[in-house]
């Protein structure tokens, strides 16, 4: 757990430089600007670990001088672990940054947790640092520099062909960091398997991705699928790192059409295999045909008695699918984390039928899952990351584990993913995030964001002296919720509709929003409501940062909030809880005339934003793409 | 009197407990209650017409300090003030043209204001009563010929006193002044009540097939003005935000779908999110202000934000009572009124944490809930008033035609 997590840190500061060439921390980044340079044409002469030093090109600060300074604070840790120095080396030249961009930050205290987590990282780093070396050879430093956060799960098959020297050095590396038995074990099995590497390559880039997967989220528990992974990344990677992928790959890319439900043909075929018996509203909206609209509130009874008689659902799996149906289960995260441990007890119940494959079955197990998950409620960008991953993780698994192993893998997998993509993830968004909070500020924020409730909780804390609007928006008013929180804890608030918001926007120094997802052409797609905020925010000259975990990123775009959203219950609208008095439309609701609409996301524009805080560090709206392509095919689509 | 001054003391409470709201049913009630303040007044024999200004601007001030939001009753007195100018004006100056035939042939001024009964008297004279009273307008100028506007005249506020020195012997034009006032009040009245029809008149010029409009508030001009345009076989889709926390929304769509109208409620929140799928958006006014401004039901800026980033057409729809001749100065707060924080938070949800305040006394919890928004004029497209659509750059010269200088402060 703890070693897992701390990997991430360690990444952090290698995307937070991202951040930083962005964010305009001048002192920083000049610094070290130069030095990615000569780190890139150093690694060769220096004999203890070229490959480590090269590490990152941009983004790390030089190796030499820089880590020797700062290295006794953290080297003595690490040296303890690791008897090599070159690990320490990278790692201290790493952890650099953050103290560098966050000195302000308590982020500090936990370093010694820190640096006891580096050790396996550091084993990563040669594999790293050749392929960026190797990008270095082929071409320009600057281009490496962009792209070294891809860098990460190309090693094995560069670390050999580039450097065969390096093996030894990466093998004392490795000799380190297998304490990790399971991990150990697996590179065993996976030496036996792609024996066509050499094996000291071969064994040194598992371990550098498991544990930088832990970082992001490819978290490479079984060697097979890494090594395979590695291959195809190899393959397309040295010849075409300036080109991107392949063809096919781009194809693969590309996001699947969502279902269309004014396509007549389809809509009867997915409801011949319909589990959840959804009844068309009444009064549809035309304008959003093309999206479900089904009556609210008459499936539940019906699923009810019907739970006996499902037999191939998982009860863990039927459970979440009745917290979505009924809204008892809201918001990005939680939605996505308890699918994930209801799919992980579903693994672990799983037994092979006789005559079928566990990758094969499985998988078509998950999906058969996930579209009655869809019937209880259309899946959130998150879950499509979440499922995308889940999928892809089973395919990988190698033929060669048993099944208990690779259950325990699964399992593990799913752990790992949920707990570095959310729950680490968050914790890194608050440190950053709180960054920005100063004594005296006015905060606005919108709806009940989990994230910036983190931050302004930490905030808070920290013992900065700050005041929170929440602005709330009818049917959900979920802003409530988070009001009584902040209260209990004793932030000054002021409640308000978002109707006024151009009546308070005048006094707020920063605005905290939070997003269901990030679109790769910067809008940033979220509860309804949120772009007239950001707009206000906008039209004021307000900043608008957004906290967002990097893994709700998705590739697609979207310019209006029309094409692609989800309705909620349009009763909702009609009726004004707790205010009897409101009741003007009472006996209409089933007039022709009159339609309600409920929706539930819109899309903001992302010259609206003037920052989004990930996981990954800060960056501005323009920088998402570059996230997704980087962060995400590694372990998403490869 | 004690007559009028109960009714204005009546009045005043009305408008202090805000029994009465809606910019139009308060400027009628106002001008019901001057015309009775009016034919009330026992005019002095001299000085006749500054008699019953001081009157009528006694009563205005009440009101005004009873709701000082409310703008059209102050709207409302500055009109009559100024019909009370103009027939005194128009009076005297037939007197001094020396032509006393009075007989009360029709006027057809534009402003309504008036109207009724001038003197049969040159044009020249008309003309130069009209430049005195108010700066040139493009309306007075084509009005009156050109050359004899330019007729030599003393000041108005000096035409004034010396005026009623003139007239003041004589008791026919003593009745006549009190009788064309009232008249003029009678007119007025009438515009306000009929106003709605002006405005929705001109709906089929601005409202095509197939058109999506968006609004927000319930405004009865809004409703006339769409349901106009559907009545001429127009068909079109509504989109109406229900305009949280007074709900007002519902009751408009409410009335359009008892008209027939296709109409959609949506939340206040998906303004944005629909707006790219809207052709217009029409909203009425609470008020207009002198540079063009527009303060109207809260939300209003939101949606004409929007309107404008998706370059959407954001039409204000007022009467002439809500052309308002102040220029604002930070009305989102001085020109707005807060409610009770109790339509958007369950006191007895929150009863804990309102006296949460860790000893300081100040409670940790605030609710603001305003009732305006105010809306530049940069982010108006068009107005439409009963005198047709006018630039938000011209409601200063609107202000003009309606009102008289010396009025402006009250």
């Amino acid at each position: 757990m703890e070693s897992r997590r701390n990997p991430r840190a360690v990444v952090d500061p290698k995307v937070r430089q991202v951040g930083f060439f962005t964010s305009s921390q001048p002192d920083s980044t000049q610094q070290q600007q130069p030095d990615p340079i000569a780190s890139v044409s150093s690694p060769p002469v220096s004999t203890i670990s070229p490959s480590g030093n090269s590490l990152s090109p941009v983004m790390i600060p030089p190796p030499r001088h820089n880590s020797s300074d700062t290295f006794p604070l953290r080297g003595a840790a690490a040296a303890a672990a690791s008897a090599v120095s070159p690990s320490s080396f990278s790692y201290s030249s790493r952890r650099d940054f953050p103290d560098g961009s966050m000195t302000a930050s308590p982020g500090r205290v936990s370093r010694g947790s820190f640096v006891k987590s580096y050790v396996p990282v550091a084993s990563s780093l040669p594999g790293v640092g050749i392929d960026s070396m190797a990008a270095a050879k082929s071409s320009s430093v600057p281009a490496t520099g962009l792209t070294t956060v891809s860098v990460v799960n190309m090693p094995p098959g560069l670390s050999e062909e580039v450097q065969s020297d390096q093996k030894n050095n990466s093998k004392s590396l490795k000799e380190k960091t297998t304490k990790a038995e399971r991990r150990a074990l697996q590179e065993a099995q996976r030496a036996a398997k792609a024996a066509a590497k050499a094996e000291g390559g071969g064994k040194v880039p598992p371990v550098t991705l498991g544990s930088v997967a832990g970082t992001s989220v490819k978290a490479a528990k079984t060697a097979k699928p890494t090594s395979q992974k590695n291959d195809v990344v190899v393959a397309a990677g040295p010849s075409e790192k300036k080109g991107g992928p392949s063809e096919k790959d781009r194809k693969k890319d590309a996001p699947h059409p969502r279902m269309q439900y004014d396509d007549e043909s389809r809509v009867v075929k997915a409801k011949r295999r319909a589990v959840v018996k959804q009844t068309e509203a009444k009064n549809r909206v035309e304008l959003f045909r093309h999206l479900p609209q089904y009556e609210h509130g008459t499936q539940l009874p019906d699923l009810e008695t019907k739970f006996f008689q499902l037999d191939p659902m998982h009860p863990a799996v039927y459970k979440v699918g009745l917290q979505y149906l009924s809204g008892d289960i809201a918001g990005g995260n939680a939605r996505c984390i308890a699918m994930l441990q209801a799919f992980q007890e579903v693994v672990k119940d799983y037994s092979t039928p006789p005559e079928k494959t566990l990758n094969r079955d499985m998988t078509a197990k998950i999906s058969s899952y996930v579209s009655f998950l869809i019937e209880c409620r259309p899946l959130s960008v998150s879950m499509g990351n979440a499922i995308r991953f889940v999928k892809n993780r089973i395919a990988k698994l190698p033929i060669t584990l048993s099944e208990s192993e690779a259950k325990a893998a699964l399992q593990s997998d799913i752990e790992t993913f949920i707990n570095e993509k959310i729950i680490v993830a968050d914790n890194v968004i608050v440190k950053h995030a709180v960054t920005k909070i100063r004594d005296g500020d006015v905060l606005l924020t919108y709806g009940s964001p989990t994230a910036v409730e983190m931050v302004l909780l930490r905030a808070h804390e920290l013992r900065k002296k700050f005041r929170v609007l929440v602005v709330d928006s009818r049917p959900k008013l979920e802003g409530q919720l988070l009001l009584r929180r902040l209260i209990k804890r004793g932030i000054n608030c002021t409640y308000t509709h978002i109707n006024a918001i151009s009546y308070i926007m005048h006094e707020v120094t920063k605005v905290f929003l939070g997003a269901s997802s990030v679109l790769s052409n910067g809008t940033v797609y979220s509860r309804v409501g949120t772009a007239c905020v950001a707009m206000v925010a906008n039209a004021f000259r307000v900043p608008v940062l957004v906290c967002c975990e990097a893994y709700k990123f998705h590739e697609r775009v979207q310019l209006d909030s029309i094409c692609s959203n989800e309705l909620g219950d349009p009763n909702a609208i009609s009726k004004v809880r707790g205010r009897e008095d409101i009741n003007y439309l009472d006996g209409l609701t089933n007039n022709t005339n009159l339609q309600f609409l409920n929706l539930m996301y819109d899309a903001t524009p992302s010259d609206y934003i003037s920052m989004i805080i990930t996981d990954y560090g800060m960056v501005p709206p323009t920088s998402v793409p570059v996230i997704v392509r980087e962060y995400q095919k590694e372990h998403v689509l490869v | 009197m004690p007559d009028v001054q109960s009714m204005v003391v009546e009045f005043v409470n009305k408008l202090r407990k805000r029994k009465i709201e809606g910019s139009q049913a308060t400027a009628k009630y106002t001008v019901e209650l001057l015309r009775s303040v009016i034919s009330q007044h026992r005019v002095p024999h001299a000085n006749q017409a500054a008699a019953l200004i001081d009157a009528v601007k006694a009563v205005g001030e009440q009101l005004v300090a009873a709701n000082p939001v409310e703008l059209a009753v102050g709207n409302v007195v500055r009109r009559v003030l100024h019909i009370i100018r103009e027939e005194d004006l128009s009076l005297t100056t037939a007197a001094m043209a020396g032509l006393d035939l009075l007989d009360a042939s029709d006027d057809d001024d534009e402003d309504n204001c008036k109207g009724i009964g001038y003197p049969a008297m040159s044009a020249a004279v008309v003309a130069a009563a009209r430049s005195t009273l108010r700066p040139p307008s493009l309306q007075t100028l084509l009005e009156g010929t050109p050359e004899s506007a330019t007729v030599p005249y003393t000041s108005s506020s000096g035409a004034d006193s010396e005026s009623k020195s003139k007239s003041a012997d004589k008791s026919s034009i003593t009745r006549k002044l009190k009788h064309d006032v009232i008249e003029g009040v009678n007119q007025l009245i009438h515009e306000i009540a009929g106003c709605h029809e002006q405005i929705a008149e001109q709906a089929i010029e601005h409202i095509h097939q197939n058109e999506v409009i968006l609004t927000l508030g319930s405004s009865r001009t809004v409703l006339e003005f769409l349901c106009a345009a559907k009545e001429k076989k127009r068909s079109f889709r509504v989109f109406v935000a229900e305009g949280a926390p007074r709900y007002q929304g519902h009751l408009l769509a409410k009335e359009l779908v008892a008209r027939g109208l296709q109409t959609t409620v949506i939340t206040d929140s998906a303004v944005f999110a629909m707006i790219s799928r809207v052709n217009m958006v029409i909203i009425g006014a609470h008020a207009v202000m002198a540079n063009g401004g527009v303060i109207g039901p809260v939300g209003v800026n939101m949606a004409a934000l929007a309107a404008q980033k998706h370059a959407v057409p954001f039409v204000v729809l007022a009467g002439s009572h809500k052309l308002c001749p102040l220029y604002p100065h930070n009305p989102e707060v001085l020109l707005n009124e807060l409610r009770s924080p109790s339509e958007l938070l369950d006191f007895g949800e929150f009863s804990d944490c309102l006296d949460f305040g860790a000893g300081s006394g100040s409670p940790l919890l605030q609710v603001v809930n305003p009732t305006f928004d105010y809306v530049p004029p940069n982010l108006v497209s068009l107005f439409i008033t009963d005198t047709g659509g006018h630039n938000p750059s011209y409601m200063y010269r609107l202000i003009a035609d309606y009102y008289s200088a010396d009025d402006l402060v009250m």
